[in-house]
């Protein structure tokens, strides 16, 4: 009787394992949302892609849930970000899911980071200054240029690991570049009147964006990476925010709304609902592009409000 | 020490590790959501747990969903296989005055001369996402091996568990918060006594279990006993840092021959099997994280032990985390 059960099992697993080799597809496993939409703007048709991290939960912070492992296990590449945002849920994961392709140094094993100057990289490492990523600040690709070197990248792995259409991948990736290049002088022009402009974030998350169109994102809510806010730092924000007249404060959907709003009633700030991740704010679901067009958009439209605001709420002389 | 690719799903651990069996068991101290172990784990696979040397080899199946059989081989031996052939001396408090497990001490270690005198464990586990939001995990675990009960025969001890960990984190949970999860655990062990004559210690002048009418030291003879029981507890971490916790703990077993005798043991009385009684437990708490690396921890216990009073406690926890630690599996 054993025998049998035993039997039929090994015929369901070879029946089941025999239909996989069928998916000519590539399988690609990316752990956040942003990285995925590239994935998916350079692989197109050829590749499926699974994102581990939900675009609105904190990627600091991801269950290491047992499905994921098993997407690891199956994975011909795993697109991350390589700066540390994951690495605490991320490596165990990869421990347990037994898949040499997307081991580090495999070629499967794609990180995005590669060629990317990162910005902050501490000179020293000290708990006492919150949870600091060693490699440099990992939120690199709010800078649309790091974009283009990413989906670059991306088109370099997917050609090696899918021979048969690497030309459609370069051609994905020049349409997407030649899209991008569009689309930054679009939004270079739209944030240029607010050059040199301060702005509050709950999270140092926007070191990429703010260079790249010439913006100050350096007040948060936070007082170090990973600390909650405390009442005197709070405090001490909405001071710097009256001083410089700081009328902005960017959250992202995981972040602690009522410290912004009580920061944004005190200083007459206006909250702008941002995210990183494609998805994260509803209507940026499409792609990394909508996805900026967003942000700029809707970064400048508060900051077009608050300017007009204090103009005309401005004392006459 | 553990292998990255084997083919075909396979993996394997070798080294000190807790051995695959229910969800506890595999969770570091500073993992749980309580002060103390669950009494049906502490009592049917000993305080400290299974965590034994030896090799483990897991097979990640090729299911769809998640599904992964672990087979584990450790020593049997110390105070990492209590039920096992750990003997009756565990920790050194097991003094002469008390009365060990079944009433007999155990003094029947046959030493390891087959494959079948190591401590075998096996365990497998499904997992699927109900939701984005929320996934469950269910497992069933076995555990075979000799114990050393008595002086006489060849006793061993079988465990089987069944396990259920759901969780639900918040789409838009910041550093894992808010989340909620709800953990259950089932055991049941059937464990053989091995035979025991009192007669021997009494000779030498020792306490003995003795026949409350006749007064003659006790002859056990060999039986198998059913001892079983459960926990299920809620978590809700319902704003960053703080957790609420509620758990419901019961085990009891089934009464052996040899507890139904009445027998004296160094002139007193002895009533049923201390060790084997039926008892339940209700614990709230409340935990706060000051950070990453401490806890604070608050708990409360009702502890019922049937024929005994009850017992209320107030437990105070404070961790803290020193240096690299790797994170933890799900």
């Amino acid at each position: 009787m054993p025998r049998s059960v035993l039997q039929w099992l090994c015929l369901a697993l070879l029946l089941f394992s025999s239909t996989l080799p069928l998916q000519a597809r590539l399988k690609v496993v990316a752990t956040t949302a942003d990285l995925a939409a590239l994935a998916r703007a350079v692989g197109g048709p050829h590749v499926d892609v699974l994102t581990l991290a939900r675009p609105t939960e904190d990627p600091h912070f991801v269950d290491p849930r047992p499905s994921y492992l098993v997407r690891l296990s199956r994975a011909d590449a795993l697109v991350h970000g390589g700066a540390g945002l994951e690495s605490a849920w991320l490596t165990p994961l990869l421990q347990q899911a037994r898949n040499a392709r997307i081991l580090p140094a495999a070629k499967g094993n794609v990180a995005c980071c590669e060629g990317v100057t990162l910005l902050e990289k501490p000179e020293r490492l000290d708990r006492a200054h919150g949870d600091v990523h060693p490699a440099g600040n990992p939120h690199y690709l709010t800078d649309p240029e790091n974009a283009r070197i990413v989906v670059h990248h991306l088109a370099d792995v997917l050609a090696e690991l899918d021979p048969a259409h690497a030309a459609d991948y370069r051609a994905n990736e020049q349409a997407f570049l030649a899209a991008l290049d569009q689309r930054l002088a679009r939004w270079q022009a739209r944030l240029r009147p607010f050059a040199g402009a301060r702005l509050v974030a709950y999270h140092n998350a926007w070191p990429y964006f703010a260079r790249r169109f010439g913006l100050r994102i350096d007040l948060f809510l936070e007082p170090k990476p990973g600390i909650p806010p405390s009442a005197a730092h709070l405090a001490s924000v909405i001071a710097e925010m009256k001083k410089d007249g700081v009328r902005v404060i960017l959250l992202d959907p995981y972040q602690d709304r009522r410290t912004a709003e009580t920061v944004a009633r005190a200083t007459g700030a206006r909250i702008v609902p941002v995210s990183q991740y494609p998805g994260g704010v509803k209507g940026t679901e499409a792609g990394y592009l909508e996805l900026m067009d967003y942000l700029v958009e809707a970064i400048a439209a508060a900051l077009e409000a608050s300017t007009s605001r204090s103009e005309t709420s401005a004392p006459s002389p | 020490m553990e292998t990255l690719h084997l083919p075909a799903g396979l993996q394997i651990r070798a080294g000190q590790f807790y051995s695959p069996f229910g969800r506890i068991n595999g969770q570091h101290l500073h993992q749980w959501g309580f002060v103390d172990a669950p009494l049906v784990v502490a009592r049917l696979l000993g305080p400290d747990g299974l965590r034994n040397p030896g090799a483990r080899l897991s097979w990640l199946l090729p299911t769809p969903f998640y599904s992964e059989l672990f087979v584990a081989v450790q020593n049997s031996r110390g105070d990492g296989a209590v039920p096992f052939r750990a003997g009756g001396h565990v920790h050194g408090h097991e003094a002469e005055e008390t009365l060990p497990l079944g009433f007999r001490p155990a003094e029947n270690d046959r030493g390891i001369s087959a494959w079948n005198d190591l401590l075998w464990t096996a365990r497998y586990a499904v997992s699927t996402d109900l939701t984005d939001q929320q996934t469950l995990l269910l497992g069933t675990s076995a555990a075979f091996d000799p114990n050393a009960s008595g002086a006489e025969g060849q006793p061993d001890t079988q465990i089987y568990g069944i396990d259920l960990f759901w969780k639900w984190k918040s789409p838009r949970a910041h550093a894992g918060f808010p989340f909620v999860s709800f953990q259950a655990e089932g055991l049941v062990r059937r464990y053989q006594l091995g035979a025991f004559d009192w007669a021997e210690p009494a000779e030498h002048g020792q306490h003995f279990l003795a026949d409350a009418l006749t007064g003659q030291p006790a002859f056990l003879p060999q039986e198998t006993v059913t001892d079983y029981g459960f926990y299920t507890q809620l978590l809700y971490g319902f704003r960053p840092r703080w957790v609420a916790g509620l758990r419901f703990d019961y085990v009891a077993g089934s009464r052996g021959d040899y507890e139904k005798t009445d027998w004296t043991f160094d002139g007193e009385p002895v009533g049923r099997d201390l060790l084997r009684r039926q008892r339940w437990r209700l614990s709230p708490n409340l935990t706060w994280y000051p950070s990453e690396y401490s806890k604070l921890r608050l708990q409360y216990n009702y502890d019922k032990r049937k024929d005994i009073d009850d017992d209320h406690s107030i437990w105070f926890q404070f961790e803290l985390s020193l240096g690299a630690h790797a994170a933890h599996s799900f």
